[in-house]
């Protein structure tokens, strides 16, 4: 990770300071360390450092329209999310989806879970997730030419997918 | 007497010195950040929805056979020296301890789970393991999530998984972290590269305590930063890799300082104990520093203690100043504390001799 203060250099020095009953994470290497002394608590703020992340890929799109956007849930806008960096409700996922993603991409290098699941989810939710499993275990079998077993995970996929086709046609 | 008292004369779990490599990993933690569905995120959850969240999930772990033994406390029940307690032990956090609102934590009796309600999340369990134990800790902690998740409802997406405040913990929302013992790595200025080459690795390293700024004392608490896309097992394992590499880099440092600088090193311990058992005012940080260079020579057995092992690792919490006005039964200021801390110390450490 680098330096949040310069950019360039990597970062050794994480703060996890209180402003404002807010939780704020700043990542500094040695030199802006100690340029900045003890003061830099009010120059950062995880909120905005989260925005600027999603901004670098949305340099285009009118930073205004994206800032008024509202989650129709629970009524936070992605303004409020940039000062606090917390989201307001799960929905807030779909409704801000479009900034989220690349934001969510950059800071950790995934788009996908892949860990445990509940046991009490709905039958496509589960088996959005399990075809994702399957298909992260085909890419790895790929990389590492099992093509025995890439090829199994192939067919397991396209069972799945063709009773999904089939569920939906009836 | 409030009810967080039960815990003052034990070693907090994390603090028993017992278990693999303790003597350099102090101690592992895994925590795992859940949100309940139907309810929105604490910032926009009205104080009402608060207080129910905080009924729901006493229920919940009143069925639930990993935490039912567990004390249920609710903020309002705790007093700000009964939080400020609480955060000394690592059973909740600072922003737990002082935020406003309806808030509670449901600790074990023996200090090994934390369940915190309405921190950042809805739920924050953790679970705590004397020494290099991340996988005991995984056992402890999956069983118990699953239990709560049969009582509770938790936000999950199919493809991001486990939704969070902050988008930075969605996924596993998992973050595995080992408080190591570092002494002989900062003493040689060796620390920084380790640092570094953690950082890049994508894992982030702290302070003692945790969201505190400052490494206190050579302890250096390492986590994972990246909660998607990777199996919850395989994060931890990549973690106890690179925590493998930092116990070998510390042991080489401590050959080192023995073989090669053997004076200067004895000259710092000894100094280290003189001070710690004749000073008449001390500041928990100072302590802390010198408490630790001791430690190193007591593991490396260039001193000589009859301390137990539980009067020893209770000392690094009993100096902080909740503890301190605790077992003092009354408030203390600043520089009181200082006066009471350093009595303390010499007490104790009278058990070692010059």
């Amino acid at each position: 990770m680098n330096c949040n203060v310069c950019g360039v250099n990597e970062a050794t020095i994480h703060l996890t300071e209180i402003v404002n009953n807010q939780m704020v994470e700043i990542h500094l290497c040695d030199t802006c360390a100690q340029e900045k002394g003890t003061d830099f608590k009010t120059h950062f703020n995880l909120g905005d450092l989260l925005m600027g992340l999603s901004s670098l890929d949305q340099a285009n799109a009118s930073s205004e329209k994206r800032l008024a956007k509202v989650c129709p849930n629970c009524g936070m806008s992605y303004e409020e999310f940039g000062k606090s960096g917390r989201l307001g409700c799960s929905e807030c996922y779909e409704a801000f989806a479009k900034m989220l993603l690349p934001l969510i991409q950059r800071v950790q290098r995934a788009t996908h879970h892949l860990g445990k699941k509940p046991t009490k989810i709905s039958r496509s939710v589960r088996t959005t997730y399990d075809l994702r499993l399957l298909q992260d275990r085909l890419r790895k079998s790929v990389d590492s030419e099992e093509f025995e077993k890439a090829a199994m995970l192939r067919d397991e996929i396209k069972r799945i997918e063709d009773r999904l086709k089939k569920g939906k046609k009836k | 007497m409030s009810q967080v008292d039960v815990f003052i004369n034990q070693t907090a779990e994390w603090l028993r010195a017992a278990g693999p490599d303790s003597d350099i990993v102090v101690s592992s933690r895994l925590r795992l950040a859940r949100n309940i569905s139907g309810f929105p995120f604490l910032q926009k959850m009205s104080v009402p929805q608060q207080q129910e969240v905080v009924e729901k999930v006493k229920v919940a772990t009143e069925t639930c056979v990993g935490l039912k033994e567990a004390y249920y406390l609710r903020s309002t029940d705790l007093s700000e020296l009964d939080r400020q307690f609480l955060v000394e032990r690592h059973l909740i956090s600072r922003e737990h301890a002082t935020e406003g609102g309806s808030k509670a934590v449901a600790i074990t009796p023996d200090e090994v789970v934390s369940l915190m309600i309405l921190e950042e999340d809805h739920l924050r369990l953790q679970t705590f393991q004397s020494g290099f134990s991340l996988g005991e800790a995984w056992k402890i902690i999956d069983v118990i999530d699953n239990e709560l998740e049969a009582e509770l409802d938790f936000s999950f997406n199919p493809n991001l998984g486990y939704l969070t405040a902050c988008p930075t913990n969605v996924g596993t929302g998992l973050r595995a972290s080992c408080m190591l013992h570092l002494p002989s790595l900062v003493l040689t200025k060796q620390v920084h590269k380790v640092l570094q080459a953690l950082t890049k690795l994508n894992f982030a390293a702290r302070g003692l305590y945790g969201e505190g700024t400052q490494a206190t004392g050579n302890f250096f608490q390492f986590s994972n930063q990246i909660t998607l896309g990777q199996r919850e097992e395989e994060m931890i394992d990549n973690l106890e890799r690179v925590i493998r590499q930092v116990i070998a880099h510390e042991k080489e440092a401590r050959q080192f300082l023995r073989s090669k600088r053997k004076v200067k090193f004895e000259d710092q311990i000894w100094r280290a104990v003189g001070t710690l058992k004749s000073s008449r005012i001390i500041s928990s940080s100072e302590a802390t520093q010198l408490l630790s260079l001791v430690e190193l020579g007591i593991d490396m057995d260039l001193v000589k203690s009859s301390l137990t092992q539980q009067e020893w690792s209770g000392l690094f919490l009993l100096i902080q100043p909740a503890h301190l006005q605790k077992i003092n039964k009354k408030k203390l200021n600043s520089s009181e504390r200082d006066i009471c801390r350093a009595d303390l110390i010499r007490e104790r450490l009278k058990k070692i001799t010059l």
